[in-house]
């Protein structure tokens, strides 16, 4: 007797649950552009995902725009479910799936929804590879890092400065790379410790590595990790300067914040979102630097002298102009050997730049982890 | 009957409270909490489309739980399930490199499907000797393993097995498309669910219908009564261990070969951790998993409807999943003490 009240009593709440379900189904006949963004981390981890995030909620303010989100998605089956849920439950139009180990996922169903645009951050788009609506989109962030590295040059009085790195792939070497030669280039002394934490959130390694660069009297940090967060409080805590990564992380270093890179998807995304509402076709590839504003640099902290700015000024100038380019010879690597020869020069849009696997001299480290 | 319908009134109820529970905390974070309800409902279970994608996630689970589950049955709390499948998924995808082309895919799957159960079984097996031939704490062998198997494979995948084609996200070489695991008839639910049924189902019969099993039970009860009683009881530990370890081991190896088709650092997505959970809302019973790794599988699923209709951060389902935990674990302290759920005395 008592079994049958309670099978009743598990009826009649599904049945009330399944009422409330039908009841709150929303439509989306609307005629907003609706765009889908998945992070691979959380929101606000003052890092990665946070720039993305901010992107987001700028072009969420327009009103013609819907824009939903969702955090902490990993990078397995999942992401596939939470991008066809976007696609089914929320009618987006357009996805943006922003980790590096995404673009697998995106190409394992991004036929079955040909109306909908894939758009994927860092992947490389190949038009006899992949299909007509799926796209990427990437800036070349080592152009404000390259600016990071003058200013560190100029403020470091040890002349030793720390990268904090999470794994030895091409983007992340260029970044050292480009910091590095930006130093170099204020004094050839300067030398870069490396140390590859062997992930992309490894707080407690980050905060190890932080700390021990400090003992051996490196003065300014930096890092390239989803997170610089650890980083930048354990410069500050230490009492050396840092350089930021992704966002701005001024707020999280008053006293030794230099400048940082940061990406500025608030524009990218804004003008993905015009064009779908123009009806215009969206370009399979989007690749910019500082010029295009796809990347910038964070405003100076207080500590940077008047001399640093000046120089930093005087290069993002030949940026904007197109007349700076990073990689230009002679460059040797941190082993001796010449890799870039004399006269010899490649600009950002080189497609041999993206698989670079070697670090530059001055570099004090190796490319693996 | 009266000791089963025990067995499940307690844990609804449990649900039901934290449920209530929850939506006190819903409220508090300025949602309605009804609404909430009721977008759980329609993105866990609330169409096909919302069961696939909580069946798919439930996957793994049901396969990492067991590695807790199983031990713990002989008295020993395992951490491992993380470590296990990275592990076993690893050695997977190295078998499906080396055998791919050569023999026909139904003997490479076979194949792999071994050498990741066997592989697991090794690494909690040997958690399980240490433990009873040389006294290391299981629980934190085992976490410790874990570290060692995500950093063989950091170490292996960035250095001499990547495939120089996956730039910014090293990988293996991959698998071959002819070796994966495909899906269930027309749905996109991949085979890792079936054969996840499968093992807790056989799991269980093996647990409770069998001496060994009891032996089992035996050993985690009371290691002292059991070694009175002669059961071998080093050799019950290990086995348990063995077993727990080949099934998230085969975990890794579903993950490799029904989604990535190669080893990377993916593998390594909490899967484990979260079968911790499973496991012990189950209370370490192989067949209750089934169900409570589907109820997990739907509170994953919905969460991202919760962050895309109602703007709760993503947080929100970890804590629906620590209050259930919570109170779960609480209402043990219920069993035998509820008179209107015990069997009536028998008249003398």
């Amino acid at each position: 007797m008592k079994r049958r009240t309670f099978l009743k009593g598990i009826a009649g709440a599904g049945s009330l649950a399944a009422l409330g379900g039908a009841g709150i189904t929303r439509a989306f006949a609307d005629d907003k552009v609706k765009m889908g963004f998945v992070y691979v981390g959380p929101r606000d981890d003052y890092g990665y995902n946070q720039a993305h995030f901010e992107g987001k909620s700028a072009v969420a303010k327009q009103g013609w725009v819907k824009a939903f989100d969702e955090e902490n998605v990993p990078e397995t089956i999942e992401v596939i479910k939470t991008m066809e849920s976007m696609i089914n439950l929320d009618g987006a139009q357009v996805l943006f799936p922003t980790s590096f180990g995404y673009f697998p996922h995106i190409l394992k169903i991004a036929e079955k929804y040909p109306k909908v645009m894939f758009l994927h951050c860092g992947g490389l788009w190949d038009a006899s590879k992949h299909p007509k609506n799926v796209g990427s989109y990437f800036g070349y962030i080592d152009e404000p890092v390259y600016l990071a590295g003058i200013v560190a040059g100029h403020m470091s009085k040890t002349g030793k400065l720390g990268y904090i790195a999470a794994i030895p792939i091409p983007q992340v070497l260029r970044n050292i790379n480009s910091f590095t030669l930006g130093a170099r280039s204020v004094n050839p002394k300067i030398t870069t410790n490396v140390v590859f934490t062997g992930g992309w959130a490894n707080p407690v390694k980050e905060a190890e590595s932080a700390n021990s660069m400090v003992d051996q009297g490196i003065d300014v940090l930096t890092c390239h990790v989803d997170s610089p967060k650890v980083v930048v409080e354990t410069a500050e805590k230490r009492g050396v300067m840092c350089c930021g990564y992704h966002t701005n992380q001024a707020v999280l270093a008053p006293k030794g914040f230099l400048t940082g890179a940061e990406w500025n998807w608030s524009k990218v995304y804004a003008d993905y979102a015009e064009m779908i509402k123009g009806g215009k076709t969206i370009p399979n590839l989007v690749r910019g630097g500082i010029k295009e504003g796809i990347v910038k640099s964070s405003p100076y902290g207080a500590p940077v002298s008047d001399k640093a700015r000046k120089h930093a000024d005087e290069v993002r100038a030949k940026f904007m102009d197109g007349s700076m380019v990073v990689y230009k010879g002679t460059i040797k690597d941190n082993k001796g050997n010449t890799v870039i020869a004399a006269g010899k020069e490649y600009k950002q849009t080189d497609i041999w730049l993206e698989s670079m696997d070697w670090l530059v001299e001055g570099v004090i480290g190796a490319a693996k982890s | 009957m009266k000791a089963h319908f025990e067995s499940i009134a307690i844990p609804s109820g449990a649900l039901l409270v934290s449920l209530l529970l929850f939506g006190v905390f819903i409220g508090i974070a300025g949602a309605n909490p009804f609404e909430v309800f009721a977008s759980i409902y329609r993105g866990a279970f609330g169409s096909w489309f919302a069961w696939q994608d909580t069946l798919v996630r439930a996957a793994p689970l049901m396969l990492t739980a067991l590695c807790t589950a199983l031990p713990a049955r002989a008295g020993l709390i395992v951490i491992g399930g993380e470590g296990a499948m990275v592990a076993g998924g690893f050695s997977a995808a190295l078998t499906g490199i080396a055998l791919n082309g050569t023999f026909p895919p139904f003997i490479v799957i076979t194949c792999m499907m071994f050498v990741a159960m066997l592989t697991g079984s090794l690494w909690i097996g040997a958690v399980g000797a240490l433990r009873h031939y040389r006294g290391v704490n299981e629980t934190i062998s085992s976490l410790l393993l874990n570290y060692i198997a995500i950093a063989l494979l950091n170490f292996f995948v960035v250095g001499m097995l990547k495939d120089p084609e996956t730039l910014n996200k090293p990988s293996t070489y991959p698998i071959g498309d002819a070796n994966m695991l495909g899906a269930m008839g027309s749905s996109s639910i991949h085979w890792g669910l079936g054969i996840g049924i499968i093992i807790c189902i056989a799991l269980w019969f093996l647990m409770r219908r069998t001496t060994f099993g009891f032996g089992m039970d035996v050993a985690g009860g009371n290691v002292r009564a059991a070694q009175l009683t002669g059961l071998p009881v080093g050799r019950l530990i290990v086995m348990a261990c063995a077993l727990g370890g080949a099934a998230a081991g085969l975990a890794g190896m579903i993950e490799v070969a029904a989604v990535h088709g190669r080893a990377n650092t993916s593998l390594n997505a909490g899967y484990g951790y979260a079968g911790i959970l499973v496991a012990f809302l189950a209370r370490h019973n192989p067949l209750a998993i089934i169900p409570v790794a589907i109820l997990l599988g739907g509170i994953r699923a919905s969460g991202g409807l919760l962050q895309r209709a109602h703007d709760l951060p993503d947080a929100t389902t970890l804590v629906m999943q620590g209050i259930i935990f919570v109170v779960i674990l609480a209402s043990e302290a219920l069993y035998g003490r509820l008179p209107w759920l015990q069997p009536k005395a028998q008249p003398a």
